[in-house]
């Protein structure tokens, strides 16, 4: 069980925000961080491991206070056995995978957890190499294994995913699901895409200027709206064109660029620029599968 | 045919010297990297002088601070038996002083230039900071060790003011070859000033051509 009870100043590029959180994690839970960047997913995470200090409030693992400001209690980074996977993996250059893996070991621990988990994540033939000559996927998976020699009962990751494509996401999610049940985890992840939330977590919050606006199931957060026939997406304008007797607009949505037609009539309340949601029913939509 | 003892006396004291900024340079050259102290402003600045002071002004306040006739040089007489002007223990200090910020920079710009997550990775695995200085940051910046090694040493070959400054010009201790061209010159000995220079010449020519060679990338980042 994880608590924590925190507030803490930032200073963001959009100026000051007080981040403040009252959130509880229950051990073995998946849980996920999701919202737009700079709403203080990676601050929340930051002061999970120490190397970011909260202003006001506790931090409580398992009925063990880690952080009590008032009463200044800090246990330090070393100390509190996390397995953290950085966003661009922090692996020491100069050490092969095998060495930056027996690098995390605590002294006196037995090796065999390097060959077990070397075998769990798929790297025994890369064993020997160093972390720049891996692929990003690669990486991954070593930073992965990495964190978890020292046999921590949480695992925290940071946007773990963001580097790699999108194939190589979806094996990386099944490593991911297999250790963290494997080895009991608590597990907090920071993440953006809602399908891999949906498919990994148990619960997500959603960040929003450093508070908590929604808490639930993924299916509850992200679905409950959207339950019916039709689709819906969210987009920019990016023009407006003039046709005839109608209108064209050009919209962005995620990475598609998509036209469409409005009437003169609907046009004045739009300009370009302009954050829309376009939503249409659907009768008999086609489904392929992309890999 | 030469004496060789200027020669081997300025290897001797760029050797000893290394070493000894070896063993200063890099705690100085961390502390500088990731101190948030108020001082680091001044610490720096003093390092980096002995860049753009004469080295006879260096020379000039070891000779006054060192000289047995003032405090600090009396104390070092009396109590510890210690005579640091015209002495190649002296010249050591000095050449320590000035080839300071040769080691100290590509140090401290190494550091600098390894991503803090790689520290807070190995803090979260619990490593002490003498581990993660000797395991982590020294093995990502060995092209910066070997420049500054290499510059120190090179550069403490090539002094002369500072060293004439404390050392004077005492044969078989303080002559190094750097004076003992200076000497040549004066008394029209053309043929042994030319055979000093150019074995110091070729041999610094070659010292540098190597570390640009292994280390073209590292030594751009510096300056």
């Amino acid at each position: 069980m994880i608590h924590l009870n925190i507030e803490k100043n930032l200073h963001t590029a959009e100026g000051d925000m007080n981040l403040c959180i009252d959130i509880s994690i229950k051990k073995g839970e998946f849980t996920t961080l999701y919202g737009a960047s700079g709403a203080g997913k990676t601050s929340i995470l930051r002061m999970i491991t120490g190397l970011l200090k909260a202003d006001k409030g506790t931090i409580t693992v398992d009925g063990t206070l880690w952080n009590d400001v008032r009463y200044k209690i800090f246990r330090k980074p070393g100390a509190r056995n996390l397995g953290v996977v950085f966003q661009d993996y922090a692996l020491f250059p100069t050490m092969s995978v095998r060495e930056n893996l027996e690098f995390a070991l605590n002294k006196g621990q037995s090796p065999v957890i390097i060959d077990e988990l070397i075998q769990m994540v798929a790297l025994d033939k890369l064993q020997h190499r160093k972390p720049d000559s891996l692929s990003g996927g690669q990486q991954q998976r070593v930073a992965l294994a990495r964190a978890l020699v020292k046999k921590p009962s949480i695992l925290l990751l940071d946007e773990p995913f963001s580097a790699v494509d999108l194939a190589m996401r979806k094996k990386l999610q099944d490593y991911i699901l297999l250790l963290h049940k494997r080895y009991e985890l608590t597990t907090i992840m920071i993440s953006h895409d809602i399908g891999e939330i949906i498919k990994m977590s148990d619960n997500v919050y959603v960040l929003e200027k450093g508070v908590i606006v929604k808490q639930g199931t993924p299916m509850a957060v992200f679905t409950h709206q959207n339950i019916s026939g039709k689709f819906q997406f969210t987009g920019e304008i990016i023009k407006i064109e003039k046709e005839d007797i109608i209108y064209v607009i050009t919209l962005l949505i995620g990475n598609n660029i998509v036209k469409t037609v409005m009437m003169p009539s609907e046009i004045d309340i739009f300009s370009i620029g302009d954050k829309v949601m376009v939503v249409s029913k659907a009768f008999n939509p086609l489904i392929q599968k992309i890999i | 045919m030469i004496d060789w003892s200027p020669l081997l006396i300025t290897f001797k004291l760029a050797f000893i010297t290394t070493i000894c900024l070896i063993i200063l340079g890099i705690p100085l050259a961390y502390w500088l990297a990731y101190t948030k102290n108020k001082l680091k402003a001044i610490i720096e600045t003093l390092v980096s002088m002995p860049l753009v002071l004469p080295p006879t002004v260096l020379g000039f306040y070891f000779l006054i601070a060192f000289s047995p006739q003032n405090a600090f040089g009396n104390w070092l007489d009396t109590y510890w038996g210690i005579h640091l002007i015209f002495s190649f223990e002296g010249l050591i200090i000095g050449s320590i002083i000035y080839s300071l910020p040769f080691m100290v920079h590509p140090i401290q710009a190494g550091f600098s230039s390894v991503p803090k997550n790689l520290l807070e990775a190995s803090q979260l695995l619990g490593k002490s900071k003498f581990t993660t200085l000797t395991s982590v940051l020294l093995p990502s910046i060995k092209s910066s060790l070997i420049t500054g090694i290499v510059l120190s040493f090179a550069h403490t070959i090539g002094e002369f003011g500072l060293v004439l400054m404390i050392g004077g010009n005492i044969p078989n201790k303080t002559k190094v070859a750097s004076i003992a061209i200076y000497e040549e010159v004066e008394s029209l000995n053309y043929a042994a000033a030319n055979s000093y220079s150019l074995i110091l010449f070729t041999i610094t020519f070659i010292i540098l051509l190597m570390v640009y060679l292994l280390n073209n990338k590292s030594i751009k980042n510096i300056f």
